[in-house]
């Protein structure tokens, strides 16, 4: 599904992806791991699109496409979500008017029949369900006062709503307590399929208990430095990112 | 390039949808601004001795005045010899139905998507078309005149309802109040008359859509809207205007009147041909729009979206004479490319308990001027009076300017004035997030544009609120790389 071969991207003069490789396929959940100021949050904005960063090196393939010259909006279209870190507020419009317009969006451009209001509604009213979300917090500007907790969840209803191939949850379970993180992992296991596939960046170990991944990939200094199973993650917990640090 | 950079570059391509003029056969004054001008106008609508007298005396005062120079705006000069100041299509003969109405103008009517006939059957909006100012066409009549309404032309109602004209015109607007509104008072041609009576609550929106058709005239409408006590009228004014690449000159005048327990809301949805891309063309609109809240607990709110215009210098206030009344401003002002806009109000707080709110969004872009320029005044015995005020401004690219410039003076210790200015811009942020949920960069800007001035555009009446938000978006549209 995702294949990325010797990514490298920088922002104005700094380098900070520096030759990354990454394949992920359907069905499949990866774990990026990697410290604070690794570079992970840089990679999902890479693959998502974002064009403050140049990419200076390597490609990167999405379903068989290589994708240097569609734009986030094409991408997000062709089934790529990203779960950002740090969800952006924009004041009077809600959570459903932005879903409404997405959904409809990304309908069109499949062909299909935009959902009028009822359908809309049922659609989201399913997937409300998913992640325990009130109607209330979605009629609200979007993220503005939202709690951390709030933003995640958030979140990961809209990756419900839009259904994607591939999602990219970035740090998703940083500010949740443990029934808020237990309530979002639900969410994106239920979500999981044959068809799709997830990648899970964080810095902690504890998401992983309830998001189970198939691969686990060490982010250091613009690189996956090590691969392995859910077993890295846990070495990592205890030995520390020095560990590899070492090891290298 | 920045993303900033490529917004602002792509802010620039969006064409004028109703750029067209049509040929009606018309019946022009020459060129140039004089007594016998003045006459010949007063004369063409068969007025009474004491509005000629007071046209004329308008005029006199109006040779004496000078262009105002206070704005922030930047005015080519303006050569009023150059204009024609009468322009009515001919008529025929006196309309008694829709057929009746010449098809060219009735197409005019469907091209601006107002057909009468069809908004005469599916929305109850009653429409007094104003083409080159005399008025055309006023459907609904018969419905609300059973309930004693007067909605008509300016001139009809000078000829048949003229104590109410004349114990009104000019009270709250007064002819030399300014230099546009002194013009106006002058040379008016037509415009709008509305008379709701006691207790009467309108049943529905009435509406006027001006538009601007022959070239080198210059539009000077005149709206007159009396409330009586208890009494409720919800007005729409739309207007349009075919692209030219001259300049136009629009001067209106728009006076309201509440009196006791009665409610005026009085909304604008404003596109008039802002020029072109590189500022070439476009019309100057200098509005005078005032009301006065007359009797106690009366209210009076206006709205506006302005989207239009090469030059906008507009400010609909309210005089809150009566103690309890409410005056209320709503306004989305949007500039792109060379528009310039200077709007705002003016709250005069008279009576005790007086309250008013002032919600301004402005939306600037291209090379842009936006500014607000609001009044608040609490008089001496306006005792325990209040005033919020909220002015925000949001600025795409960095080649735009937004400008504030409130003024605050109270001259009484129990009132309360308060006022909260912000501007931001669009961030790179939400572009970004909109974009990463399948959202185009054009969809993305109407979004946030739209979810920006929210809180105005929902003072609109349905319909009105659904074109604003299309004209917000047309506006913009072209801005975003
Ligand atoms: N807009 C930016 N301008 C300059 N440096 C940036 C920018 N965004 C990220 N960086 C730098 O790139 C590095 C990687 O950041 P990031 O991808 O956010 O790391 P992570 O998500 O792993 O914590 C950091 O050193 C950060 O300071
Ligand atoms: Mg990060």
């Amino acid at each position: 599904m995702l294949e990325i071969k010797n990514l490298h991207a920088s922002i104005g003069n700094t380098k900070i992806l520096k030759g990354l490789d990454l394949t992920v396929n359907s069905g499949e959940v990866h774990a990026i791991m990697g410290p604070n100021g690794s570079g992970k949050s840089t990679l999902a904005s890479v693959i998502a699109g974002r064009e403050d960063y140049d990419v200076t090196d390597g490609e990167i393939n999405f379903q068989g496409n290589e994708l240097s010259d569609i734009g986030p909006d094409e991408r997000a279209r062709e089934g790529i979500f990203l779960a950002f870190q740090y969800p952006v507020e924009i004041p009077g419009v809600s959570t459903t008017n932005f879903m409404k317009t997405a959904v409809n969006q990304i309908r069109e451009s499949k062909g299909e029949k935009p959902l009028d209001a009822v359908e809309f509604l049922k659609l989201m009213k399913e997937k409300m369900k998913l992640v325990n979300i009130k109607q209330e917090l979605l009629s609200r500007s979007i993220n503005e006062g939202f709690s951390g907790g709030e933003k995640k969840r958030n979140e990961i209803f809209q990756m419900a709503m839009l259904d994607p191939k591939l999602s990219i949850l970035d740090e998703t379970d940083s500010g949740l307590d443990i029934d808020a993180l237990k309530i979002v992992s639900n969410g994106v296991n239920a979500l999981k399929s044959k068809e799709n596939a997830t990648v899970v960046v964080t810095h902690y170990q504890r998401l992983l208990d309830y998001i189970v991944p198939d691969f686990v990939h060490v982010l250091m200094d613009g690189k996956i430095v090590k691969s392995g199973d859910k077993n890295l993650a846990l070495e990592l917990e205890e030995k520390g990112y020095d560990w590899i640090k070492v090891k290298n | 390039m920045s993303k900033d950079d490529k917004i602002l570059k792509e802010f620039t391509s969006k064409e004028y949808e109703h750029g067209w003029s049509v040929d009606f056969d018309v019946d022009q004054a020459p060129k140039g601004l004089n007594e016998d001008i003045v006459k010949l106008i007063s004369k063409k609508k068969n007025e009474p001795n004491w509005l000629l007298d007071w046209r004329l005396k308008a005029f006199s005062n109006f040779k004496k005045m000078k262009e105002p120079n206070w704005s922030n705006l930047k005015i080519p000069r303006i050569n009023y010899q150059d204009i024609s100041y009468y322009s009515a299509p001919k008529k025929k003969k006196m309309l008694k139905s829709m057929d009746e109405v010449d098809p060219e103008l009735i197409k005019t009517f469907e091209k601006l998507g107002i057909s009468l006939q069809e908004q005469k059957r599916l929305s109850g909006v009653a429409v007094d078309a104003v083409i080159d100012s005399v008025s055309i066409g006023t459907t609904f009549k018969d419905k609300l005149s059973e309930l004693g309404i007067i909605f008509c032309s300016f001139s009809e109602a000078v000829n048949e309802h003229p104590d109410l004209v004349r114990k009104h015109l000019g009270k709250v607007v007064p002819a030399k109040d300014n230099y546009f509104a002194c013009l106006n008072s002058a040379v008016f041609s037509d415009g709008s008359f509305c008379y709701i009576p006691k207790g009467v609550r309108c049943p529905m929106e009435l509406s006027t859509y001006f538009r601007i058709n022959a070239s080198n005239t210059g539009q000077f409408e005149r709206t007159l809207i009396v409330a009586d006590e208890g009494s409720y009228v919800s007005y729409l004014e739309g207007c349009t205007a075919p692209m030219r690449d001259e300049n136009q000159l629009h001067a209106a005048v728009v006076e309201i009147h509440a009196e006791k327990d009665a409610e005026v809301k009085y909304s604008t949805v404003q596109n008039w041909y802002p020029g072109d891309k590189n500022g070439k063309g476009g019309i100057y609109n200098f509005v005078t729009k005032r009301g006065i809240c007359n009797g106690i607990n009366s209210k009076i709110s206006w709205t506006q979206v302005e989207t239009g215009s090469a030059i906008t210098w507009k400010y609909p206030s309210c005089i809150l004479k009566g103690d309890n009344s409410v005056g209320e401003f709503y306004s989305v002002a949007v500039t792109n490319n060379y528009q310039q806009a200077d709007t705002g109000t003016k709250m005069i707080h008279i009576g005790k308990n007086t309250r008013s709110k002032i919600i301004s969004k402005g939306i600037s872009a291209g090379h842009s001027q936006n500014s607000y320029r609001g009044h608040v005044k609490v008089m001496r015995r306006a005792n325990n009076s209040r005033n919020f005020s909220q002015c925000d401004s949001l600025l795409l690219g960095n080649k735009c300017g937004a400008h504030t410039f409130p003024y605050i003076d109270i001259e009484n210790k129990s009132s309360m004035v308060e006022h909260e200015a912000t501007t931001s811009k669009i961030g790179e942020d939400q572009i970004f997030y909109c974009l990463q949920r399948g959202i185009d960069e054009e969809n993305a800007i109407a979004l946030i544009v739209n979810g920006y001035a929210k809180e105005v555009l929902k003072q609109l009446p349905m319909e009105f609120s659904v074109e604003a938000q299309k004209l917000l978006s047309l506006t913009l549209e072209g801005s975003v790389g």
